[in-house]
């Protein structure tokens, strides 16, 4: 595996009463981008605040590039950080915004020049320059934001929900862009944010977190795919989740007599309960072969490119489909739907 | 229509009522006569001539002038370094101690100006101007502080963190953004602490000795002893500054032009 550039060890700390980090560990590896995803109180925050040095630990270390920063303050961290407000200086312009840093360094003025000018070519902002903050749109706020951070080549880059104050078609288009100059610049990046989609498809690995604690940590696929918890699963994609009893490694039975056949990783013991999540996407419309099952349609929501279907199982068992296209479907209708014994996953 | 008319009438009654005494005075100022009446006489500068050289008010002028820029001076840092404590710092009773912070604005002057002169007395320095400097100090600091506190409410630390984040140092942060945000509420806050402190009058007549005492309470003597219309052309003296103060600040303060006018290094 590649080089460990974060690392945290032990990391706790509370507020009050109120554990933030739960004895956290985590290690950010060289290059890749690592986001920090959960719901507002999770402790992702506070994570980043303890890597950037804007809190300090209660108990734990946090090491950057080998060395021991636990007690270092932020300014002598040689991070770059991108806030959620953006915080840039409005008293200074742009160009100034971005020299900021450099001249904090003691960099010479015309090497500040030469690269405020590479930051702002690198961002694809031209001609802002001379400009206050306030005089540009909040997408090219971000880019200056950005290009000041990156300006003074840090070791790693931390984002705190950097897209979260963008309207929705201009954070899509932010999202491919920030994942561009991340991978441009090669540079190693810590990315909090509540919004599994953008976890999901700006990350190289995703840590999913809860009370202070990360309850899995794993390429997006796998997060998606495999989670290792109910909360995990809760948290990430729309899913149903049926309740039964296994009759035998490969069935199980629900309440009301529904019969599955599933493929679950670990043993299960006869008779234990067991839940089992159904991804939407995995429930496919039309009978035949195994887990043909048949539903009642309790709701079906048109959105454009896809249908999302709400199935009433017999013994009233609800379970989530999503469908491709629009479906002639109407409400109290009865189908046949179909899922693989393999899209079953047990999160007991 | 007549709605519209009896509104207009209300407020010009209104400002009419507010504003006589203030044009009594001036046109007053003016009368060539050695009595304060009213309608003038005539036209004369005269009293003016006679306030610029009367040597008691030329010293309190004196007395004034250190009195309120020795006393804005030390209010503005200890009030801005309250205005942080009170909005940044995890404060149990905070309401509470901003009611105190805020409190001389509340207590009758003539109370805090008998308990001041007792204090001078009790520790000697009832004939120095220190008394006056620290009194004044006591009654701008709720000004100074209300309004450097909505100033530091509207700063985002994150900015400070960016800035730390960026490779200053907490004095450089200070001086580089933090205090530049703030150019607003310290100015506003400045501001009043001048204009409180140089038109106080009720606590400083406790503790203030002829050789100590400030303009306002030179004035009070004086129209004590005299009814000529000296007082007159000095108090219009006194509104013309305080106007032309208030009309610079606002200029300063016009918070849309404080970004742009701020020069930043």
């Amino acid at each position: 595996m590649a080089r460990t550039v974060v690392e945290l060890s032990k990391v706790s700390k509370r507020y009050g009463a109120v554990v933030a980090l739960d004895a956290l560990d985590l290690a950010v590896y060289e290059g890749e981008l690592l986001s920090l995803l959960g719901p507002s109180g999770c402790g992702k925050t506070t994570t980043l605040n303890v890597v950037a040095g804007f809190a300090a630990p209660d108990a734990g270390r946090v090491v950057i590039d080998g060395d021991d920063v636990t007690g270092e303050p932020a300014w002598r961290r040689g991070l770059g950080v991108v806030f959620q407000s953006y915080a840039l200086f409005p008293h200074m312009s742009v160009a100034d915004n971005i020299a900021f840093g450099l001249r904090e360094r003691g960099v010479g003025k015309s090497e500040i020049a030469e690269r405020v000018r590479e930051a702002l070519a690198l961002v694809r902002l031209h001609g802002v320059a001379a400009q206050r903050p306030h005089e540009l749109s909040g997408g090219m706020q971000q880019r200056v934001a950005l290009a000041r951070a990156l300006v003074i080549r840090p070791r790693v880059l931390l984002l705190d929900e950097p897209l979260a104050a963008l309207d929705r078609k201009l954070r899509e288009e932010m999202r491919a862009e920030l994942r561009d100059i991340q991978r441009t610049v090669g540079i190693t990046t810590v990315f909090v944010t509540h919004d599994q989609h953008e976890a999901l498809g700006l990350s190289d690995r995703v840590a999913v977190m809860n009370a202070g604690r990360i309850e899995q940590l794993g390429p997006p696929r796998e997060v998606y795919g495999r989670p290792a918890t109910r909360f995990v699963a809760d948290f990430i994609g729309a899913s149903s989740v049926l309740e039964g009893r296994a009759l035998d490694r490969e069935t199980v039975e629900l309440d009301g007599g529904v019969r599955l056949r599933v493929a679950l990783h670990e043993a299960t013991a006869p008779g234990r309960v067991v839940r089992l999540l159904v991804r939407p996407e995995r429930v496919e419309l039309g009978g035949g072969g195994v887990n043909t099952l048949t539903a009642r349609v309790a709701s079906v929501m048109y959105l454009g490119d896809h249908c999302e279907v709400r199935l009433e199982l017999a013994g009233g068992h609800r379970m989530l489909a999503t469908l491709r296209g629009s479906t002639a479907l109407s409400r109290d209708e009865s189908v046949t739907v179909r899922v693989a014994p393999d899209a079953f996953l047990d999160v007991s | 229509m007549i709605g519209a008319l009896l509104a207009r009438g209300t407020l010009v009654a209104l400002l009419a009522f507010m504003t006589l005494p203030t044009v009594v005075v001036v046109v007053a100022s003016f009368n060539p006569t050695a009595i304060l009446s009213f309608p003038p006489a005539g036209l004369s500068l005269r009293w003016y001539v006679n306030a610029l050289t009367y040597p008691q008010f030329q010293r309190a002028a004196v007395n004034s002038l250190l009195v309120t820029v020795a006393s804005a001076v030390l209010a503005v840092p200890f009030g801005t370094a309250a205005a942080f404590a009170l909005i940044r710092y995890p404060l149990r009773a905070r309401g509470t101690w901003t009611a105190l912070l805020l409190s001389p604005l509340v207590i009758p002057g003539v109370a805090a100006g008998l308990g001041f002169l007792i204090l001078a007395a009790k520790v000697g320095l009832l004939t120095s101007r220190w008394v006056l400097i620290v009194a004044h100090v006591a009654l701008v600091l709720p000004f100074v502080v209300r309004s450097v506190a909505v100033s530091v409410a509207n700063l985002d630390p994150a900015l400070e963190r960016a800035a730390a984040s960026l490779g200053a140092r907490p004095r450089r942060v200070f001086v580089r953004v933090t205090l530049p945000l703030l150019r607003p509420g310290l100015l506003a806050g400045l501001l009043f602490a001048v204009i409180v402190s140089v038109n106080e009058f009720v606590v400083s007549l406790f503790i203030s000795t002829r050789v100590t005492e400030i303009l306002p309470v030179a004035m009070f003597t004086y129209v004590v002893n005299y009814t000529d219309p000296t007082m007159a052309a000095l108090s219009t003296l006194f509104i013309v500054a305080t106007v032309l103060a208030v009309v610079l600040a606002d200029r300063l303060l016009d918070l849309s032009r404080v970004f742009q006018i701020g020069e930043h290094r």
